[in-house]
């Protein structure tokens, strides 16, 4: 048999036995089918896809012109700018970024932010993903890390003190989420399980506390924590205000929190309770154990839409003379050199909290997934 | 009964000392509901290696007896006393008792977080104390004897139903318990699976167990059980071994009640 005669397709002839496997016509899978089931497979799918099609174009070009290809990234006013280039002016934010970064932390002192920033990283780790090598001792580490980090910023024993006065920017959003985040949901299991308690007093005091923080507007727990709270403790002492604002904000977040968590422990079937409790174990060991481990589950979503809301929330300690990263932002408009730059600062400030939420948000699903363990 | 009674001899008693020990005692039992009248004047003794069978119609307060005995119910009046120890409202003994009596729920109640084989060491490991190694062995043996060892590394949700009530009376049987306490196992089943639960019940009565069965499968009843209880509207009605039980009830209520159900 000669070659030509098999590989030549065209003829649509072979001899018995040697029909090749031809993949299935495009018409039938692939991009081009893919396009047709998914974008025009209807008349409101295609107007959609039209529609939406003509938004990008429109959108798309622009924005990308704006932010990249017509921006200046260079320069050291708003005229330098607009001298190169007639779309963002980055210039902007990349004078300010230390500002933006570390607010009005001491210039010297900057890289114990950086370094605190980076053991942050190296105590979620093992925090978040339970395949992490080593990670008992992460957990461990994880664990003193608060300290740790709460030594290195503030300082004493051994490092210059900076007074939390000086704490700004963007720092300041991360250590008041990451504070809140993590205080707030033990807090929040706690009230959870109050609530649902046998004794009276324990649940009296769980759901007055609850319905207290979710009465009360976060502004105004600030404003408590930056003017009142100083009259509940002896005089004398001082009483840091960022510690207090860490403190309002976590409490805030875990009235939310138990509510959420509630919503999950009421899903669980009260023969869970039962199967565990007859086996002999102990209160807390069937929370820990069996109760808690499916309520959580239920709960996440619920938990990190509370995570999100607290994280953006951080930007209101503007309220009470603190600049975080969107205050920052705010106050260097007024900077005469710079004036009317506006858009790029939000741009900025907006772009920081969806990559730091929509982070969070990446995470939760990936952990949805990897607890469903039903089929 | 001729097959067990061999089985019986078959699997000679290992505690013959404790045959006459009365491991279950309830005297004089009242329950309610707020207004309800659940279960009246209960009264009822246990021996050890006893198996009872216990039927009657839907709220009669069958399976609210049996919880009694492990206090996922709680009772107000009279004495329940259960392996020597007095049921009262004291934690640790409530606590104590329930190490011992194991229980099997009608819809299985397996921790659908859990692999099946970590369902089975729980008990074991939070409450025995059992180093891990040592339960997760003892966990496979039981699940060999349920014939299911191949799904341990699963999990309940991906087990058929009567998987899961087989996994169910491993886990509860891991425990080592004394009594085995079996609230309608079978009838949230499909009917092709309820003989393979009840072929792991009937292997495990023929082992000595301790069990009070609350079912309507009167084959089992008839092939397994010392006694049948009949009980109605929160007494017990009737009490007789199954032979007097099925073929000769005395109390009218028993045998409409016999007759509805063998009816099908």
């Amino acid at each position: 048999m000669t070659s030509s005669e098999t590989q030549n397709p065209t003829n649509g002839s072979y001899p018995p036995g040697t029909h090749p496997d031809l993949p299935p016509p495009s018409s039938a899978y692939g991009p081009v089918h893919w396009i047709k089931v998914n974008l025009f497979g209807g008349v409101t799918n295609t107007v959609l896809t039209l529609l939406f099609a003509y938004m990008l174009w429109k959108i798309v070009p622009f924005l990308t012109e704006w932010m990249f290809l017509d921006a200046a990234f260079t320069g050291e006013s708003r005229r330098d700018c607009e001298a190169t280039a007639g779309g963002a002016c980055w210039a902007f934010i990349g004078s300010r970024l230390q500002l933006f970064i570390y607010g009005f932390y001491p210039e010297a002192q900057r890289w114990r932010v950086d370094l605190t920033f980076v053991m942050l990283i190296l105590a979620l780790v093992p925090v978040l993903y339970d395949a992490t090598p080593h990670r008992g001792k992460g957990l461990i580490f994880a664990c003193l890390y608060p300290f740790i980090g709460g030594w290195l910023l503030i300082g004493g024993l051994g490092l210059e003190s900076v007074s939390t006065d000086q704490f700004g920017g963007l720092m300041l959003n991360v250590i008041i989420g990451v504070t809140g985040i993590a205080f707030s949901l033990p807090i929040g299991i706690v009230l959870a399980l109050g609530r649902q308690s046998h004794l009276p007093i324990v649940r009296i005091l769980c759901v007055g506390f609850i319905e207290f923080i979710r009465g009360v507007p976060l502004i105004t727990l600030l404003f408590v924590a930056a003017v009142m709270l100083s009259y509940f403790v002896p005089p004398g002492t001082n009483f840091d205000l960022l510690v207090r604002v860490l403190i309002m904000v976590t409490l805030f977040a875990s009235g939310y929190m138990a509510e959420v968590i509630r919503g999950g422990l009421q899903a669980i079937p009260k023969g869970q309770y039962e199967a565990a409790d007859s086996m002999g174990l102990r209160y807390w060991q069937v929370m820990r154990l069996v109760i808690l481990p499916q309520a959580l589950k239920i709960s996440i979503p619920g938990i990190v839409n509370t995570f999100i809301g607290l994280y953006k929330d951080t930007t209101l300690v503007i309220v009470i003379g603190r600049l975080d990263i969107l205050g920052i932002g705010n106050s260097s408009l007024a900077d005469s050199k710079w004036q009317g730059l506006s858009t790029e600062v939000y741009v900025f400030v907006a772009l920081f909290f969806f990559i730091s939420c929509f982070s969070i948000s990446r995470y939760s699903l990936y952990l949805e997934k990897k607890l469903h363990t039903e089929l | 009964m001729s097959e067990v009674d061999i089985s019986e001899e078959s699997f000679t008693p290992i505690e013959s000392s404790m045959g006459e020990e009365e491991l279950i005692q309830i005297v004089a039992m009242h329950k309610w509901y707020g207004e309800f009248h659940v279960l009246k004047d209960i009264n009822l003794a246990v021996k050890a290696r006893e198996r009872i069978v216990v039927c009657g119609p839907s709220g009669s307060g069958k399976s609210t007896l049996i919880r009694c005995l492990n206090r996922l119910e709680e009772h107000q009046q009279g004495t329940v006393i259960v392996n020597g120890i007095e049921l009262t409202g004291d934690l640790k003994k409530i606590e104590e008792i329930r190490r011992e009596v194991g229980i099997v729920f009608q819809h299985f109640n397996l921790f659908p977080h859990l692999t099946v084989l970590e369902n089975c060491t729980l008990g074991p490991i939070w409450v025995r104390g059992t180093p891990k190694k040592e339960a997760e062995e003892s966990a496979m043996k039981y699940l060999e004897r349920v014939k299911i060892p191949e799904q341990a590394l699963k999990f309940p949700g991906q087990l058929s139903g009567g998987q899961q009530q087989r996994v169910a009376i491993a886990r509860s049987l891991c425990m080592n318990p004394k009594i085995m306490l079996f609230d309608e196992p079978t009838s949230a089943l499909d009917p092709e699976m309820i003989k393979e639960v009840l072929d792991v019940m009937i292997e495990l009565a023929s082992t000595g167990m301790t069990m009070i069965v609350v079912s309507h499968e009167m084959g089992f009843a008839k092939t397994v059980a010392d006694r049948v209880i009949f009980m109605d509207e929160g007494e017990i009605i009737e009490m007789n071994d199954p032979h007097e039980f099925f073929d000769n009830p005395q109390h009218e209520r028993t045998q409409l009640f016999l007759s509805q159900i063998l009816a099908h």
